[in-house]
């Protein structure tokens, strides 16, 4: 059938497979030349596509949950919004959270997903305590920092390829309420949003909303958001009697492609010189539900389509914290200068972050949207060059077309996971459209 | 055998349409004995409803098939459940079951004797109880044979005739039998088949439409509930049209 991840490209024919046992992944596995597992297809480009694709969203359990410790186990199909459903109403909530609740468990840990508290907490793979990995031999191992370690540390953001994981166990994290105690600060241009980030760094969540168009004085002008979990006594005399309680919001689907001209740098000009107009300036504060704080995008489902049939693709990179200045700067100039307007702009400062493959070091971190067209490549690859000059590297769960070489020299430990990956996939099975193109 | 009017005995809950009713059961409250072959897997099910719903999920094994185990199967259960779903069910393979009395046994088993002879222990008791619902869940393919499946679809009409007589049987002593006839449904059973998109169910909506058909006592419910009608049509086609029609 006709499948593509969220950016709707690419649109790839392949085989998929449907699975809700464990005996089934195993036979599905074994009888496949080239399979990689998909849960709710979350990645933007062709992580999650091959030849034969194994659907993952049935095999969505939980399995146990101690409420002295938080910690659950649970089906890697079972999706972040599956966990705050269930838990949260007792009290816990995700360590880790990235800006979708659509994402399954099992995916959060192939892309060792970050979240708005990175630079506190690490990502999604600093609070899995252990998993199980299915081989390309059908085999199941237990893996965690004390059995199987390497392959452990290899499958966060391993994209899959060292296996099928099928179950994990998750550390939750105690919570008061469901409400997020938020600021935001209007950021006049870069330098003060750098200034803003430094100041940030006590806070549990920041990110910044940035605008790419705006330059002169107020360029990388924007909105820093950072919040904490709001304690009990913070919520106003209604919300305390049931604080797991969220207002019920209309959920919308947006029911067919925009044409691709309905988001061009025009109206994202508009829009962002309205979203900073409406800002206040100075500091502000208020208490905000957590579905507002973290998923303010699935209110509206297939929002993916608003960047009509061609699709679109997320540029997502990387640099260290020192250059941040001069490579934004940089980066904001190029992508002015190309006239391809991004919607959605997010910059993040993130912590320190061991690994092989996952994407996270210390540095800022900027995510751009982009609609699929010819003269997109050129750009990204203009944008590559910049990267590279800093010593950043890109987001391979966003990734659609980085080249071989700008992953090389991204991922310097690549030659390691290949070593590992190679005990358990021994073969190359497990693969996928992306690990192709990168000689993965 | 005491009683418990929030239980539900799920009988060959490993299903996708099992599982699918069991959640929307459990969201309305309801505790469970899972009955499947399986009780491996079932008992990951269970820990999941357990969890999710804050419900009861007990797993008892069970195999429809074994006809000779099931008086003790309804012996050992430590209260009468509520009510009772019967989900299991084998699509099997119609050129096979033509060609090899066993695979021919094994869809009739499965999908007939093998249900009635659970049923009918559980039904009895009920009666004495004087309260309870029986819920089969049969098929559309048992509305009329056609050459496709009709080992499964006479399997599936039979069963249907049964859960019709009970019904009346028991109607009068206060237990109420609701059949179910899904048409297309997406699920494990029916993976691979190339079913029109349309027409095709999902587990869940099968689900949400049982739960409904339970509360307001409907006696027959097809869903999708187009069905009715083609099956309708279906059953109206004269016999010497429909001999000659490839279905």
């Amino acid at each position: 059938m006709k499948i593509s991840n969220w950016g709707n490209f690419p649109v790839v024919d392949v085989q998929v497979d449907s699975v809700s046992t464990i005996p089934e992944i195993q036979s599905s596995v074994l009888e496949s030349v080239e399979c990689i597992a998909r849960g709710l297809g979350r990645c933007y480009g062709d992580s999650a596509l091959a030849a034969k694709i194994i659907d993952m969203q049935g095999l969505n359990r939980i399995l146990s949950f101690d409420p002295q410790t938080g910690i659950v186990e649970c089906e890697a199909g079972v999706s972040l919004k599956d966990l705050i459903d269930v838990f949260l109403p007792k009290g816990w909530f995700l360590p880790v959270t990235p800006g979708t609740k659509f994402v399954t468990v099992g995916g959060a840990i192939a892309s060792d997903v970050h979240g708005k508290n990175h630079h506190k907490v690490g990502s999604f793979s600093s609070h899995t305590l252990s998993f199980t990995l299915l081989t390309e031999n059908g085999e199941i191992l237990f893996c965690s920092d004390n059995q199987n370690k390497e392959i452990f540390h290899a499958t966060f953001g391993g994209m899959g390829l060292t296996g099928i994981i099928l179950t994990a166990k998750v550390q939750l994290k105690p919570v008061e309420t469901a409400f997020i105690a938020q600021e935001t600060v209007k950021v006049k241009n870069l330098e003060h949003m750098i200034e803003v980030f430094e100041q940030s760094e006590p806070f549990t969540y920041s990110v910044a909303w940035t605008d790419i168009l705006s330059s002169g004085s107020s360029l990388g002008r924007g909105v820093m958001i950072r919040g904490e979990h709001a304690t009990l006594d913070q919520l106003n005399e209604k919300q305390k009697l049931t604080p797991f309680t969220i207002p019920k919001k209309p959920t919308v689907t947006l029911p067919f492609y925009l044409p691709q001209f309905v988001l061009n740098s025009l109206t994202v000009m508009a829009f962002n010189a309205l979203y900073f107009g409406k800002t206040p300036a100075g500091t502000n504060k208020s208490i905000v539900d957590y579905d507002s704080f973290f998923y303010p995008l699935d209110i509206v489902h297939q929002w993916n389509r608003g960047y009509g049939k061609r699709g679109f693709t997320q540029y997502q990179f990387v640099i260290p914290k020192e250059s941040g200045l001069n490579a934004l700067r940089e980066i904001y100039t190029a992508i002015q200068q190309s006239g391809q307007g991004s919607f959605l702009v997010v910059l993040k400062l993130f912590g320190e972050q061991e690994g092989i493959l996952n994407f996270p070091k210390r540095g800022y971190t900027l995510a751009l949207d982009f609609a699929i067209k010819p003269q997109l490549f050129p750009l990204l690859d203009a944008l590559d060059e910049i990267v590279k000059k800093y010593d950043g590297r890109l987001y391979l769960t966003k990734d659609v077309r980085m080249s071989k070489d700008m992953f090389d020299f991204g991922y310097p430990q690549r030659e390691l996971f290949e070593t590992i990956k190679k005990t358990t996939n021994v073969t190359g099975r497990f693969s996928s459209l992306q690990a192709k193109r990168l000689g993965l | 055998m005491s009683t418990n009017n929030k239980l539900v005995l799920v009988i060959g809950s490993t299903s996708d349409i099992a599982r699918a009713t069991v959640k929307e059961f459990a969201q309305n409250g309801y505790s469970f004995i899972l009955a499947a072959r399986n009780p491996e897997q079932a008992e990951r099910d269970a820990k999941d409803i357990a969890i999710r719903f804050s419900v009861e999920c007990f797993v008892k094994e069970l195999d429809v098939a074994k006809l000779e185990t099931h008086t003790a199967f309804v012996d050992s259960l430590s209260a009468l459940p509520e009510i009772v779903i019967c989900v299991a069910g084998y699509l099997g393979n119609q050129e096979l079951a033509q060609a090899d009395t066993i695979e021919a046994e094994k869809i009739l088993v499965t999908n007939f004797n093998g249900c009635i002879s659970i049923l009918s222990p559980l039904a009895e008791r009920m009666k004495q109880r004087g309260s309870g619902c029986i819920i089969g869940i049969s098929s559309v393919a048992g509305d009329r044979g056609r050459a496709s499946n009709f080992y499964y679809g006479s399997a599936k009409a039979g069963f249907t005739a049964y859960l019709s007589g009970l019904r009346q049987y028991l109607g009068q002593f206060g237990v109420s039998v609701l059949t179910v006839k899904p048409g297309f449904v997406a699920t494990k059973m029916t993976k691979g088949l190339p079913l029109p998109k349309p027409l095709t169910a999902l587990p869940e909506e099968v689900a949400k439409d049982m739960f409904r058909a339970y509360t307001k006592g409907t006696s027959v419910l097809y869903t999708r509930w187009f069905w009715r009608y083609i099956m309708l049509i279906v059953k109206l086609v004269p016999e010497f049209i429909f001999k000659k029609v490839k279905m």
